[in-house]
């Protein structure tokens, strides 16, 4: 190495251009922030403050927007309110105080409710799916096991709007439409996919010799699988669990068109919180917040199998 | 493991000094029971909510079927369907909305996100942390992320026109993202370009790693100056990455629809109606099934093209 300089080389960048890159992309990463982090303050503003111009970056924090997110209200008459006994909680002082009553709770938390239980649901689902397959194609000679990878991927390019006017056809005759176990069975359908793909990758990263070593010593095919490829698997099938409940998570265009009520999902819901007069947005960017957050937290646990995950398993780093 | 005096387990240690066709030796389920009952739930999944419906899509696509009307009359029109969608105005010009969102997108998000990460690759002091901060938007639901860019677009009162007038003088209240012809699918392109530059920067992130460090090293010692090392080392070496995640944005952004719903809804008019949104409107808000269906083979067909070209690329990759 000697005699050769390191001055601008792109193996060792010298220390002025790395601060340079460093400065540039935490520059792009603090603009790219901003609209998240002006939900999250949304949230905790007032209706007056969330509209106000210029924009107010510093506020008196208002519990308004969490308040109207969870209940509903009824407007009434100020002498209705001033005879009615004291308020009863923080969310019923705030709508005394512009007249107004909490006549109950908002359908937001059962749309989240059913955010989680149709999420999980088809995560679980998908991965249980996902491995057992995924174990067969690493392992097994399964005839025309190229072209079975292959449609069980384009399954995943169908647009999702092109399928959906048979499902729904076919959900209003087997009395599946607007239920829970429909939007699993749809969602495990587009995640199985996902989750044949990258297990697929982390089945075939797991050395053979530990199973073939199983067997001699007596195991069944079956007790190799679940004893010792399913432990050796544990990272791949978090990372594609974690996948499957985000995309679960955040889905749309199926739930917007094939629920309306029992089975809604808060994506379509949270577009639909209004208040008085147009969208209420400090309940929305509160609702939007809350059901952002758990992605954050995913992510940051996901941050070293992303690119897989992304990829259907094609890179790794 | 087993108990130490079995002797079958001494048994099996003779025999594993002594390689035979494990096959013979393994008891229970054979493999290829095992193989059809791990894999055949997947299958019959995938055929009942995916190839079914597909199939019935294309049966609907030679009727005149509506689902509004169950019990209407339904005659066979041939490819009638088909000749109406590929001759419908509407259709090209929400191709042609497509195809102008399509290209902006990956053109900026290539950009920008390949800038990054090369810039990431410098590998400056808390670029982990960093890096995982950028990726945040493209995690989040499309659909929440649209509805709430729709809040920051407001005319008077929306932070983003605020910056902009901040930054160049020019009036909050003078332009409207979302409300003008003009700038509306600007405003769809920047809402993509903010949620999936990172995508397109951790492929290339891959790809530049995947360049070894002698490579390099070689160049230095030729005295290739560092412009040319770029454009013979690095941007060949990573091409390949960046092409896989063109297609993959491509074939993602062809099928775009909730972000853009919530955002634009298509509008003003249908100046952001890309294909989805034009499909929705057709099969779910005017119900002419039997018409959606063809323009929904149309698509697929389309998108399917794509995906086949994007596998034969990433086996490409893989092969490397």
């Amino acid at each position: 190495m000697i005699g050769i300089s390191h001055a601008h080389s792109v193996v060792h960048p010298s220390p002025i251009s790395r601060r340079i890159a460093g400065a540039i992309v935490i520059l792009y990463a603090v603009i790219t922030m901003v609209p998240l982090a002006w939900i999250f303050l949304t949230g905790f503003k007032s209706g007056p403050d969330s509209i106000a111009y210029p924009p107010k970056v510093l506020f008196t924090p208002s519990a308004e927007g969490y308040c109207n997110l969870f209940t509903t209200r009824s407007r009434q008459t100020p002498e209705y309110v001033a005879q009615l006994p004291p308020a009863s909680g923080v969310c019923d002082a705030l709508a005394r105080a512009t007249n107004m009553v909490v006549v109950g709770s908002s359908n937001y938390l059962p749309r989240f409710i059913n955010s989680l239980i149709i999420a999980f649901g088809s995560t679980a689902l998908s991965v249980v799916l996902g491995v057992t397959a995924a174990y067969a194609f690493s392992r097994f000679k399964v005839p025309a096991k190229d072209d079975l990878l292959f449609f069980i991927l384009s399954t995943r390019m169908m647009p999702p709007i092109a399928v959906a006017i048979p499902i729904y056809l076919m959900y209003r005759d087997v009395g599946l439409s607007d239920t829970r176990l429909g939007m699993i069975l749809l969602y495990t359908a587009v995640n199985v996919s996902l989750a044949v793909w990258l297990l697929k990758g982390f089945i075939d990263e797991i050395p053979r010799e530990y199973e073939e070593a199983a067997l001699v010593d007596g195991y069944t095919r079956l007790q190799a699988f679940f004893k010792v490829v399913l432990p050796q698997a544990t990272t791949g099938i978090v990372a594609t669990a974690i996948f499957c409940l985000i995309f679960a998570w955040n889905e749309y265009a199926f739930a917007v068109l094939l629920t309306s009520g029992e089975a809604q999902t808060a994506p379509p819901f949270i577009p639909i919180i209004i208040g008085e007069g147009g969208q209420d947005w400090p309940a929305v960017a509160a609702g939007s917040t809350l059901f952002l957050l758990p992605i954050l937290v995913f992510t940051v646990l996901l941050r070293k199998h992303l690119l897989r995950g992304i990829t259907f398993g094609a890179l790794r780093k | 493991m087993m108990n130490a005096p079995d002797p079958q387990v001494l048994l099996d240690k003779a025999a594993r000094a002594t390689p035979e066709p494990l096959a013979r030796r393994v008891r229970g389920l054979s493999d290829r029971v095992i193989a059809w009952l791990f894999i055949g739930p997947t299958i019959v999944l995938l055929l009942a909510i995916n190839i079914f419906p597909l199939i019935w899509t294309i049966h609907l696509s030679f009727t005149n079927y509506r689902a509004n009307r169950p019990n209407a009359a339904v005659t066979n029109v041939g490819i009638d369907n088909y000749v109406s969608v590929l001759t419908d105005p509407d259709v090209w010009a929400a191709m042609q909305a497509t195809a102008h969102f399509l290209f902006w997108t990956i053109l900026l998000q290539t950009l920008l996100g390949f800038t990054l990460a090369y810039l990431i690759d410098r590998r400056f002091r808390g670029y982990g942390f960093w890096t995982t901060v950028i990726l945040i938007p493209m995690m989040l639901s499309p659909a929440v992320v649209g509805n709430f860019w729709a809040f920051l677009y407001q005319p008077q009162i929306g932070l983003f026109n605020y910056v902009v007038s901040f930054f160049s003088g020019v009036p909050p209240s003078s332009f409207e993202m979302i409300g003008s012809v003009k700038l509306a699918p600007w405003a769809i392109i920047i809402v993509d370009t903010w949620m999936w530059t990172p995508y397109v920067m951790l492929i290339c992130l891959a790809g530049l790693r995947s360049i070894p460090d002698y490579i390099y090293e070689a160049a230095e010692v030729d005295r290739a100056s560092r412009w040319r090392q770029f454009w013979s080392i690095t941007l060949p070496m990573a091409l390949p990455f960046i092409m896989l995640a063109v297609l993959f944005r491509g074939i993602e952004n062809f099928k775009m629809f909730d972000m853009v719903n919530l955002l634009t809804s298509g509008g003003p008019g249908s100046t952001t109606e890309v294909a989805s949104i034009t499909l929705k409107r057709e099969a779910f808000e005017k119900w002419r099934t039997g018409y959606s269906s063809a323009f929904a083979i149309v698509l697929f067909v389309t998108v399917f093209g794509l995906a086949n070209i994007y596998v034969k690329a990433l086996n490409r990759v893989k092969n490397r």
